[in-house]
């Protein structure tokens, strides 16, 4: 039925990251883009965490089954945000079977230990603190980037698998279970470095 | 000949705004994202800046005048203003909004008022400067930032 989702389109060997920024600020939004492009990323930049999940396809309003996800590689969203908070969103992305593996960057202007901690626990990449700077950002596409590499030749394998996939919404239910979709998923979290040592404070 | 001193008037105008504490590092930070493609990132962030916290401003105006202040709704607002004035390296400005968010932490509404007006003038002063910077920056031409053009 999904004929695009059989046909291997090329991953970051060809083409470019692709970041989802969400920040409620007009004038961080700017300086997010605009560095994510001089580290040569395609951005995608929404103003909330319920953008970003319309954006998604995760806020419901679509059926997940025959949808056509949007492809993503990093998630980069502010952590203050009135209505949803980026640990919200952030909760919001794990739970989701298809965007739970998309690594995801919280940024904040506030140096809260427990903060970074909730956020590192419900599986943030990182914690940056802002004003975020270029170094920062380079340095999370750099290792996304090497990541993805790893990852792109078991993603074929499991695209071809995506229509025995269970629709995201009952993933939950799955997560003790071994499901045709985790077989090709990338190696433990030894690949990644330890997340906590990797603090930028 | 005129191009030079241009430039020398510049990068003196950008010396002390550094050294009177107006700006800081991140305003580095932003200079270093333009090239030959984004020449005016910088005046564009800082236009968009200034359009966009005069709303913040005015929120902070209008939460003042209440009675009694509601310190934590003062506080988020102020929390996003700081932001925004991080972002472009506004370090005066950003001081008094940290001033002014320990005044919210410690509910005092005089203080609040006080550094408020304060944080305004800071604000003033910095779109004054930077304008002028900005026009002879335009003026001058792209700058090289390490040595002198031969």
């Amino acid at each position: 039925m999904s004929a695009v989702g059989d046909v291997f389109m090329p991953e970051v060997g060809a083409g470019k990251l692709h970041v989802l920024a969400v920040d409620d600020s007009h004038v961080d939004r700017k300086v997010i883009e605009r560095l994510l492009k001089i580290s040569s990323c395609k951005v995608t930049v929404v103003e909330s965490g319920s953008r970003a999940l319309q954006y998604l396809g995760l806020d419901g309003e679509k059926s997940s089954i025959g949808f056509d996800s949007v492809k993503v590689n990093l998630i980069m969203t502010d952590y203050s945000m009135p209505g949803m908070t980026g640990y919200e969103l952030l909760k919001k992305i794990k739970e989701s079977s298809v965007f739970r593996e998309v690594p995801v960057v919280v940024m904040s202007s506030e140096n809260i230990l427990t903060r970074i901690d909730s956020c590192l626990e419900e599986g943030a990449e990182e914690f940056l603190l802002k004003p975020v700077k270029l170094s920062d950002v380079k340095r999370v596409t750099d290792f996304i980037m090497k990541g993805e590499g790893k990852k792109s030749v078991k993603k074929s394998h499991k695209r071809s698998r995506s229509d025995d996939c269970t629709p995201p919404s009952i993933s939950t239910a799955f997560s003790s279970v071994s499901h045709p979709c985790d077989v090709s998923l990338p190696a433990s979290p030894s690949t990644f470095h330890s997340k906590k040592s990797r603090l930028s404070i | 000949m005129d191009k030079t001193h241009s430039r020398r008037q510049v990068a003196a105008i950008k010396h002390s705004l550094f050294d009177q504490g107006y700006l800081d590092e991140q305003f580095i930070q932003l200079e270093e994202l333009q090239d030959d493609a984004n020449p005016n990132f910088v005046e564009e962030i800082v236009t968009l800046y200034y359009r966009d916290s005069s709303r913040l401003i005015s929120n902070l105006d209008h939460a003042l005048e209440r009675n009694p202040l509601d310190f934590n709704k003062l506080d988020t607002i102020m929390h996003q203003f700081k932001g925004s004035s991080s972002s472009i390296g506004a370090k005066k400005v950003k001081a008094e909004c940290t001033l002014f968010r320990e005044y919210c932490r410690t509910r005092n509404g005089e203080g609040c008022r006080r550094s408020f007006q304060q944080m305004k003038k800071e604000y003033a002063t910095l779109r004054k400067k930077l304008e002028t910077y900005f026009q002879l920056a335009r003026q001058a031409g792209p700058q090289e930032t390490a040595f002198p053009p031969k």
